[in-house]
């Protein structure tokens, strides 16, 4: 391996300075659990390590009932899941995070790292993406949102252009009756990557469905959302047929690879089996809230 | 738990004391070979080939050398010229030529991983970035990824000088037939009522052990040479480093290092050579360690193999013929364990009529090394699978047909020779009796699958000596490097002969120069082999001590007796003498006492395992829980009855691994895409019951203590258990490892539309 310099600013300019200085061959750090190991594997390369770890906006979480979350980029995974405030208002992207890795690998991964990556097998990002969460990101030229859906433009790469940074994810506020769920299909039962992953946010009126927004990983270049999936649920009851349909609809949203993990053709058919598994979960969730 | 069926009365063995290796191992003061360290020492890093098969057409290493830090290159042209001959060493047998090549490629590389070059620096990261300055050119050829690819008309040949014992002259990527045969098959099949005729397809695995391969080179100006190294077999490194670099057996010392699993992998070399290589450029002491990519890549895995079986049953559930045609995958170079699995495929039945043909075919892949029970696991799931069909259709129950038709004492083994004692049905019927197969299993999509498997075990040279100190405590050593729990083993085996406290006794592997030759660490040989020296060294010592008594006593050594750790003189009322109160006048009677044996041990017990799971199949997933697992093992006599279980469990878990999904998984340029333990799925513990165990003895008649090896045979039913259960869960036979999520979703929604489809004919 090369040699890299590594710099860990305190101050959001700082890191935007640093960054925009080396351009192309800088890239932000955080827990290190993808880039490490494409460094070492010789998938990326990089001459500049600058570590967003130390930045303070980047580490804050909070929660208001009114404006939502506020998931400062480098937050760690195990925050999340350790959370009362996560587990009650947003179950799914709390579960999406305590699936990445290992207990010790969620103290260093961070959903921001995770999005960063741009990996279409990420688990937070459909979990995001099914809560229409925004990217907030600085740089050079100023700041600019961005939602999750269009973060990641390809596998491995994101809108982040040189110079700029993910300081946080904002996440609305959960409606009355609504919830989210994750779920991810593994071939084993820990310690895994997604073969599948479906996440899903859904609002109640009485037994029908006001909202819903389902998302998937594993199964495009990019993490998608099945739009039309969700919209055919509005207005109708979750029963057996409408969960079929949805799947059905999911899986036609989906274009997988032949791979190590799976064929196109087991991915297709896991998308709809793992649609109608996270709709439902999110309905009974809902119904509660 | 059926535990002892010896009556022998021992005091040590058969009891369960704490590990004498376990203090270095739990606090990290082990050493193991990537901890080896010496001043002045560089680091070597392997370049690899990204093809799987092509021409190399010329290396330039000009621009390496010059990045500062690189200190030394070989490519093959440092190797001297091997001989194109088959030599026994340890229980493989190697031709040395081929060796050479697949520790350097001479003119061509033949797998995806295969070495090229070798670098030496002065760290790790320079030696790494040198690697990508080598320039080398290469023809591209076609990949040959299968049996059934290589075996093809007009199918690129790998090794031009390859020939076969049937084909004359022809070049050909078939390296072996074998053919085993008895009785009349055709008039076997007539009187069958049931044949089941399935073909099988199973993928290259590999053994998964943690520790990556690793060695230190120190080549001296005198030519001696030193080699640390993580190994099962010290001897076989030393005579295999010697073959290839040329060098005299005598001036290479090879000194194991801890050892983090090896399961048959580490019984062959990959970076020794290349050590002793560079440091005698160098001059200074060379570590190469493999990342867990080249351990996969360019390791030892076991073959992938296509199975075809016929077998016919009588209605009553007797067995009298089977078809048997089975290929394997050597890898690069041949020497795959068919003929191991050919001789295994059947061995636990008594069947009439057979014939049994099995090949050994050469493909683009990294060359094949042993794995626990090496080719049989593959023959088990073929045959095993059949079996269950047959005593479905024949309406028996899948162990009482195993006991039908199950060997016994006396029966004809497949090479013809009658087995002496044997515990197979004793197996069956631990299973039959046990609380889990008495169990009823209920819920939707599950299912109970059985099945047996058969090992030789192996016997070959071990050496021991026992020393006794001067305070009466002693030491064991051996040339057996410790994966099993051998060194607890070969401590209790010495206690037990010399009446000490376990924990008196201290066991020792030694380097090559310090302990009589001993082969490697595999075959389950261990507690057999090295345990027969072990015992004959103790009762050496044992003599000594009776002499020396003799002396004190001033009477003839045979009216001196050795019982319950003391010396007695006949007769007399001479009270009683202990090791501690003689050992301190050794000096004065004779000097130091040490016990010695050496053996090419004998009567090799064989091993049989049975083996009970209960899964649970998502239907829509393909996903495959395990519920339980139980499985009975015959172990002879079980010195460390906690070792011989954990044997068990470990061969179940691989098998369990092996079964639902581990794979090679080549793209279609036979570029290896899972070369890490992501995408290359061994268990986890999330993945696995706890595996329960029952321990057979039926003492083996060919060792002093009934002791039969135990380190294999339990990785031989679970694939076949486990394809039996699923299909008792949802009714699909699965005839192809791994049976993933993706392969038996696949059959489940096949098998779900014929039955629909079968369902709206009626």
């Amino acid at each position: 391996m090369h040699a890299i310099t590594y710099e860990a600013p305190t101050t959001l300019d700082q890191a935007v300075s640093i960054l925009k200085t080396h351009g192309e061959n800088a890239r932000p750090f955080c827990g290190g659990t993808d880039i490490i190991i494409q460094l070492r594997a010789g998938v990326r390369r990089t001459e500049h390590l600058v570590d967003v770890k130390k930045i303070k906006e980047l580490q804050t979480l909070s929660f208001d009932a009114k404006k939502g979350l506020r998931l400062g980029a480098a937050v760690p995974c195990i925050e999340i899941s350790e959370s009362d405030v996560m587990r009650r208002h947003y179950p799914g992207l709390t579960e999406a995070a305590h699936l990445i890795g290992s207990l010790q690998i969620q103290n260093r991964a961070s959903v921001g790292g995770n999005l960063c990556n741009g990996s279409p097998a990420a688990d937070t990002t459909p979990a995001l993406m099914a809560l229409g969460a925004r990217a907030r990101i600085v740089g050079p030229n100023g700041e600019r949102e961005v939602p999750v859906e269009a973060f990641v433009v390809s596998p491995g790469r994101t809108v982040l252009k040189p110079g700029e940074l993910l300081v946080e994810l904002l996440v609305p506020a959960p409606a009355p009756h609504s919830s989210d769920a994750y779920l991810r299909f593994i071939p084993r039962n820990e310690m895994d990557i997604a073969v599948v992953g479906v996440g899903a946010a859904l609002t109640l009126d009485g037994d029908k469905v006001k909202a819903a927004r389902i998302a998937l990983g594993a199964v495009a270049p990019t993490p998608i959302l099945a739009s039309k999936a969700a919209d055919a649920l509005i207005g109708m009851k979750l029963d057996a047929a409408a969960l079929e349909a949805a799947g059905r609809a999911a899986s036609e949203a989906c274009s997988p690879i032949d791979d190590m993990r799976g064929t196109a053709e087991f991915r297709l058919h896991i998308a709809a089996v793992l649609t109608r598994r996270v709709l439902s979960i999110a309905a009974e969730r809902a119904k509660k809230n | 738990m059926a535990e002892s069926t010896t009556t022998r009365d021992f005091k040590v063995i058969g009891t369960r004391p704490i590990r004498p290796d376990g203090v270095d191992k739990v606090t990290g003061r082990a050493k193991f070979g990537a901890d080896y360290a010496f001043p002045g020492m560089l680091h070597g890093k392997v370049l690899r080939s990204p093809h799987a098969h092509a021409i190399i057409k010329s290396i330039k290493i000009d621009k390496a050398l010059k990045l500062p830090g690189v200190k030394a290159i070989v490519t093959s042209k440092d190797l001297p010229a091997a001989e194109n001959k088959l030599e026994q060493s340890g229980e493989m047998t190697v031709n040395p030529m081929h060796l050479s090549m697949n520790i350097l490629a001479h003119d061509k590389v033949l797998y995806d991983g295969h070495a090229i070059a070798a670098v030496a620096a002065t760290s790790p990261h320079i030696a790494e970035e040198a690697l990508r300055l080598i320039e080398v050119e290469y023809e591209v050829l076609p990949p040959v990824m299968t049996v059934d690819a290589a075996t093809k008309p007009g199918a690129p040949i790998l090794l031009k000088d390859l020939r076969n014992n049937e084909e004359g002259d022809k070049p050909t990527n078939v390296a072996q037939h074998y053919q085993f045969k008895r009785g009349d098959i055709a008039a076997g099949f007539k009187a069958a009522d049931y044949v089941i005729e399935r073909e099988f397809n199973t993928a290259m695995v590999h053994q998964g052990y943690i520790e990556p391969h690793n060695a230190v080179g120190i080549y001296n100006s005198d030519g001696q040479a030193t080699i640390y190294c993580s190994t099962q077999g010290a001897f076989d490194v030393r005579s295999l480093s010697a073959q290839v670099l040329g060098m005299p057996v005598g001036k290479i010392k090879v000194v194991p290092a801890e050892i983090g699993g090896g399961f048959g992998g580490k019984t062959t070399i990959y970076l020794e050579p290349l050590s002793v290589l560079l440091s005698k450029k160098t001059g200074a002491p060379v570590k190469l360690v493999m990342s867990r990519s080249e351990v996969l890549r360019a390791s030892g895995p076991t073959p992938g193999s296509k199975i075809k079986v016929k077998m016919g049953a009588t209605k009553d559930g007797k067995l009298v013929a089977a078809e048997i045609w089975m290929a394997y995958q050597a890898g690069a170079f041949p020497g795959s364990p068919v003929a191991a699995g050919a001789l295994c495929i059947i061995a636990p039945y008594t069947i009439e009529n057979f014939l049994i043909d099995a090949y050994d075919v050469v493909v683009n892949r990294p060359k094949t090394a042993a794995y626990r029970a090496p080719g049989t696991t593959q023959a088990a799931f073929a045959s095993e699978t059949v079996i269950d069909e047959l005593a479905e259709k024949c309406g028996i129950d899948p162990i009482d047909f195993r006991i039908k038709n199950g060997v016994k004492e006396g029966a004809p083994q497949v090479l013809g020779p009658p087995f002496k004692r044997i515990g197979f049905i004793q197996t069956c019927e631990a299973i039959k009796n046990s609380e889990h197969y008495k169990s009823k299993l209920t819920g939707k999509f599950r299912g109970r699958g059985v099945a047996s498997g058969f090992w030789f075990n192996a016997g070959m040279q071990s050496s021991a000596t026992v020393n006794i100190h001067t305070d009466g405590t002693a030491s064991v050593v051996t040339g057996s490097p410790d994966i099993g729990g051998s060194r607890a083993s070969m401590a209790m085996i010495t206690a037990e002969v010399l009446g000490l406290p376990v924990t008196d006794v201290r066991p020792i592997t030694a380097d090559t120069d310090s302990i009589g030759h001993t082969d490697v660490t595999a075959g389950s040989r261990v507690t057999f082999a090295t345990g027969m020296a072990v015992y004959e060294a103790a009762k050496d010592a044992e003599r000594q001590l009776i002499e020396r008594a003799a002396k004190v006593w001033e009477k003839k050594p045979d009216e001196v007796e050795f019982r319950g750790g003391m010396l007695h003189a006949k007769g007399n009322g001479v009270p009683p003498m202990s090791i501690k109160q003689l050992a301190p006048r050794f000096a004065r009677t004779g000097g130091p006492i040490t016990g010695r044996a050496s053996v090419n041990a004998r009567g090799v017990g064989p091993g049989f395992a049975t083996t009970v799971v209960d899964v649970e199949v998502d239907p829509d997933t393909g996903k495959v829980q395990l519920l339980r697992c139980t499985v009975a093992q015959d172990a002879g006599k079980a010195i460390h009855p906690s070792y011989v279980e954990g044997q068990m469990q470990g061969g179940t878990a691989q098998g369990i691994g092996w079964a639902l999904n581990e794979e090679y998984f080549y793209d279609d340029n036979g570029t290896l895409r899972n070369s890490g333990f992501l995408d290359y799925r061994i268990p986890t513990c999330l993945d696995l019951p706890m595996i329960e165990t029952i321990i057979v003895e039926e003492a083996n008649p060919g060792h002093p203590l009934g002791v039969r090896g135990v380190g294999e045979v339990s990785i031989v039913p679970p694939v076949a258990a486990v394809a039996n259960a699923i299909y008792r869960a949802v009714g699909v036979r699965m005839t192809q490892t791994p049976m993933s999520p993706p392969k038996l979703l696949k059959a489940i929604l096949k098998h779900r539309g014929a039955t629909q489809h079968s369902a709206a004919a009626d």
